[in-house]
């Protein structure tokens, strides 16, 4: 599949996906229960026509195809709506939160991979059992702690959240890098340049890593997926605002509208991260395409 | 690595019998209150002492490892079961159909994991009975969970199809449900059960998560996730060590699991 054709499938399952999401928002919204019911009914202050009028416009809105459509236009035009729980619109909210946790993820996936390569090099470098079984001990102790549970340490320990997406991005690259390097190591042309003499540092940089950086770039979509998961537990426990904490909050209120919006949000930085990894990875690697 | 494996069964099958013996290993059930010993220390009635309202630790880690270790492999059985019929199937047809199921396939794994978990429980009412909690939150891990699995099937389904011996089979006249029964899903087997393995621990993970953010298991039934959610009142240089005595449990657990799924993966 060409470059072209990628970004062309890519702005095709964007589409697919926002109109998806905000169809089955509506849906959702409109099938959530207490939808039918207006506060402003049992208002005393109301006469009777106020009243058959509210429920008019509530029976129009109960047609789901209608509603879905409304919705949806609605959407096109950047308005996804109020948020139930926090009364203010959900383009609003989304917009304050977002930055914050494109900051922490950001970092939080910068010590992720820093910590994985690391740690893969050392231990393929240094070719060491003990070293080998301590480094893997490490990474699958942290495999098996969830995710929330790492972000209560790190507001027992006060230690800064970012530092916890990057201890829970870092074992599931750990494994990943680890095998590719040693595989590239493992390769023909490494091995003779190894034995002809060639320092560490030249045929890291001149065999090892050329072989090794398509199939580790393949791997950066789905580390953006994973630290983003990772932002709702360590955003909602460590107090930070950003969008994980907002659709914590949201689903605890079932504030439908704001939880699927930002569902949409970063399902499209995931689907966008894939895609760039991606094609970079075929660049690096036509044979890959 | 076999002495570990071998560890690890034994370790995973002590776990088991102690949760299904809760009843006869503790004197109190979960939900029991023992008003005048609210967060106790571990004493000879209580072993890992009692929680905030009272109730005995150990009794409720017991039947919460019930809870996790009967309901995720539950879940990971429906999602395997899923990922065979939506997986499997559409590489075995081949064509518009695998390319269908890759499209949905792909869609589903770019959601992150936890946010459409959230978005879907939160659909469904959160003060609903704690039965029905438990049924609410597995199901949903094994509705959701099927894609990953469905990936690998679908590749897997493809090589065997293309495969010779299926290619004889076609012909000799063999086609349709008997070529997918007899030749296809035999070769399918050991896949099913590696994707099946790798799944129970995400699901106690994943459960657990949940639990912790308020969206798992009810009050008063126990699980690990609702378990975990003490260490929200944490104070770490307090002392009060045995109170993560549910998350070294959890860690060995999943740890056994991991252990366990390296020889299915082989095998696969």
């Amino acid at each position: 599949m060409s470059i072209l054709q990628r970004i062309v499938r890519l702005i095709l399952t964007m589409i697919a996906t926002v109109l998806i999401g905000t169809l089955v928002t509506g849906m959702l919204v409109r099938l959530a229960p207490g939808f039918d019911v207006d506060a402003q009914q049992l208002d005393s202050r109301l006469g009777h026509e106020s009243k058959e009028a509210l429920r008019e416009q509530r029976l129009r809105n109960a047609d789901i195809a209608h509603f879905s459509i409304a919705y949806l236009g609605a959407a096109a035009s950047g308005d996804f709506g109020m948020s139930l729980t926090l009364n203010r619109p959900v383009r609003e909210l989304i917009a304050e939160r977002f930055p914050t946790t494109l900051r922490i993820v950001g970092l939080g996936l910068l010590g992720g991979w820093l910590l994985a390569v690391v740690f893969a090099f050392s231990a393929v470098l240094l070719h060491r059992a003990a070293y080998d079984a301590a480094t893997t001990t490490i990474s699958s102790a942290l495999l098996c702690v969830p995710s929330a549970v790492m972000a209560l340490l790190f507001v027992l320990f006060r230690a800064p959240a970012q530092f916890a997406i990057a201890l829970i991005v870092f074992p599931r690259l750990f494994r990943y890098a680890r095998n590719v390097l040693a595989n590239s190591y493992a390769m023909p042309h490494i091995i003779t340049a190894r034995a002809k003499g060639l320092g560490p540092v030249r045929v890291l940089c001149g065999h090892v890593v050329p072989v090794s950086a398509a199939p580790l770039l393949a791997l950066a979509g789905v580390s953006v997926s994973i630290a983003l998961g990772a932002a709702i537990p360590v955003e909602a426990l460590c107090g930070i605002p950003g969008i994980g904490q907002l659709a914590w909050q949201a689903a605890l209120g079932r504030d439908l509208p704001l939880l699927v919006t930002s569902t949409i949000l970063v399902t499209l930085v995931t689907l966008t991260a894939n895609t760039i990894s991606d094609l970079v990875t075929c660049s690096l690697s036509p044979s890959r395409a | 690595m076999k002495y570990l494996r071998i560890f690890a069964i034994v370790l995973l099958s002590m776990v088991v019998i102690a949760s299904l013996g809760a009843g006869f290993l503790s004197s109190a059930g979960y939900a029991t209150q023992f008003r005048e010993a609210p967060n106790a220390g571990p004493s000879s009635t209580h072993w890992l002492g009692t929680d905030q309202l009272g109730r005995d630790r150990f009794a409720r880690i017991l039947y919460g490892t019930r809870v996790s270790l009967l309901l995720a492999p539950a879940a990971a059985l429906i999602s395997t079961l899923l990922a065979a019929l939506i997986g499997g199937v559409a590489g075995f047809v081949g064509g518009a159909w695998k390319r269908l199921a890759t499209s949905l396939i792909d869609l589903v794994l770019s959601l992150p994991w936890l946010f459409l978990l959230i978005t879907v429980r939160a659909l469904l009412p959160l003060n609903v009975s704690p039965l029905t909690s438990v049924i609410v939150t597995f199901l949903l891990l094994g509705l959701l969970g099927w894609a990953a699995s469905a990936r690998v099937m679908c590749a897997w389904a493809g090589v065997v199809r293309n495969s010779d011996f299926v290619l004889q089979a076609r012909a000799t006249g063999v086609r349709g449900c008997r070529l997918a029964i007899v030749h296809v899903l035999p070769n399918l087997k050991p896949l099913l059960f590696a994707q099946f393995w790798i799944s129970i621990p995400v699901f106690i993970l994943a459960e657990a998560n949940l639990g912790i953010l308020g969206l798992g298991v009810a009050e008063p039934l126990p699980s690990w996730g609702s378990l975990l959610r003490e260490l929200e009142d944490l104070a770490l240089y307090s002392g009060d060590l045995w109170k993560l005595v549910p998350l070294v449990l959890l860690i060995v657990v999943v740890s056994s699991f991991e252990l366990l799924l390296s020889r299915n993966e082989v095998s696969a």
